[in-house]
């Protein structure tokens, strides 16, 4: 993927963890978190510190049209909701994708039914849980020993 | 008519108690055990608990066949959410949604959820109306005619004040629909003359707010 500008939104270990991999792959990176103290999840790790690498943190609610602004929502070209609210996932990404048309947005949601509604909407949802009941299960079949043959 | 209001807060619990009362049949959901279990020995078998963004828990609550949605929990995320599921995915025809925060208004009507009430905006309106020191009282806004009605009152030295309706240079799209003088009122012609004191009610296209109310107010000092 081309260099880009991605806006991250929740910075918990998800959040700060997809943060510091864009970073490190080059793209310019903005966290958006409603907690100050989270800017240690990006700072945990690294030799320098998360902002010396040239990110940015910005301390906001994702509700907030002014913390998107101040985060730089509007010269996103793709967007990751990872807060831990799945229904403030499923309302921010939609600002992003209708009022902001940034091209990628990529949201968290914890509960498989929203999940797969909003996914059938059109948003590109990624559910933890589903794919955990999905492993879990390929792996008490047994199937996960031979999963470079499970197509 | 089959009501389902999700959140069993004041407004939610009241709600319900008022429709039931008028022979509608109401499900409320409540997403805390302890609010639940006290707002169910008034309301009974009314009052289900559960989270009621989760889409199972609005399907058990009978959803398909409510005829109208009522979110008031006090998450303006999952208020949204809730009447976006309703509408779109259960297709039920009628949904009212409490806003907590006004500025987060804008989010509702970007996802197609609406009437959404904010409690603060009602409230901001009247202290408005009882103390009009802001100058310009929004009476109403008719949002889908995209027009509004706001009230000003004239001051003293302002272009408005000694000149006739017709000579206010008001831009197109705004109107005098009515003056409050001395306790009483009147529909203005063209010749009406306006004074300093005076209300004025303009019914406008929305967007001429600052042109219009710069003829009501006092002239800024000259520069220097």
């Amino acid at each position: 993927m081309a260099l880009v500008f991605v806006m991250i939104v929740g910075c918990g270990r998800v959040g700060s963890s997809v943060a510091k991999s864009m970073l490190s792959d080059g793209h310019e990176v903005s966290v958006l978190d409603e907690n100050p103290e989270a800017i240690a999840l990006l700072n945990r790790g690294q030799e320098q510190s998360w902002e010396d690498l040239g990110g940015s943190f910005t301390v906001g609610t994702a509700l907030e049209i002014d913390a998107l602004l101040a985060a730089g929502i509007e010269n996103a070209d793709a967007f990751v909701a990872s807060t831990d609210g799945d229904n403030t996932n499923l309302v921010i990404a939609q600002i992003a994708q209708r009022r902001f048309e940034i091209p990628k947005v990529v949201v968290r949601v914890l509960d498989p039914g929203r999940a797969k509604w909003y996914a059938e909407q059109g948003l590109q949802t990624i559910c933890p849980t589903q794919t955990a009941i999905e492993l879990l299960e390929r792996a008490v079949r047994g199937e996960h020993e031979r999963r470079g043959a499970v197509v | 008519m089959y009501v389902l209001i999700v959140g069993a807060g004041k407004v939610g619990w009241n709600l319900a108690r008022e429709l039931i009362d008028k022979q509608n049949e109401v499900t409320v959901v409540e997403a805390s055990r302890r609010r639940y279990e006290v707002v169910e020995e008034e309301l009974e078998h009314n009052i289900q608990y559960g989270d009621g963004t989760e889409l199972w828990i609005l399907e058990r609550a009978g959803i398909e066949r409510a005829d109208l949605v009522i979110a008031v929990t006090g998450d303006d995320e999952d208020n949204i959410l809730i009447c976006q599921v309703a509408k779109e995915k259960y297709g039920v025809e009628r949904v009212v949604a409490r806003c907590n925060n006004p500025r987060n208004l804008q989010h509702f009507e970007l996802l197609g959820v609406k009437p959404a009430v904010s409690a603060t905006d009602l409230i901001m309106r009247l202290i408005e109306h009882e103390v009009p020191k802001y100058g310009l009282v929004h009476l109403l806004d008719l949002k889908e005619e995209r027009l509004e009605i706001i009230e000003m009152e004239v001051a003293e030295d302002s272009p408005a004040d000694g000149s006739e309706v017709q000579d206010l240079g008001l831009p197109e799209g705004a109107l005098v629909i009515s003056i409050l003088r001395d306790g009483g009122g009147f529909v203005p012609t063209g010749e009406s003359l306006i004074r300093a004191g005076d209300e004025v009610l303009l019914v406008l296209d929305i967007g001429l707010e600052e042109q219009v109310t710069d003829r009501f107010s006092a002239r800024a000092a000259p520069a220097g």
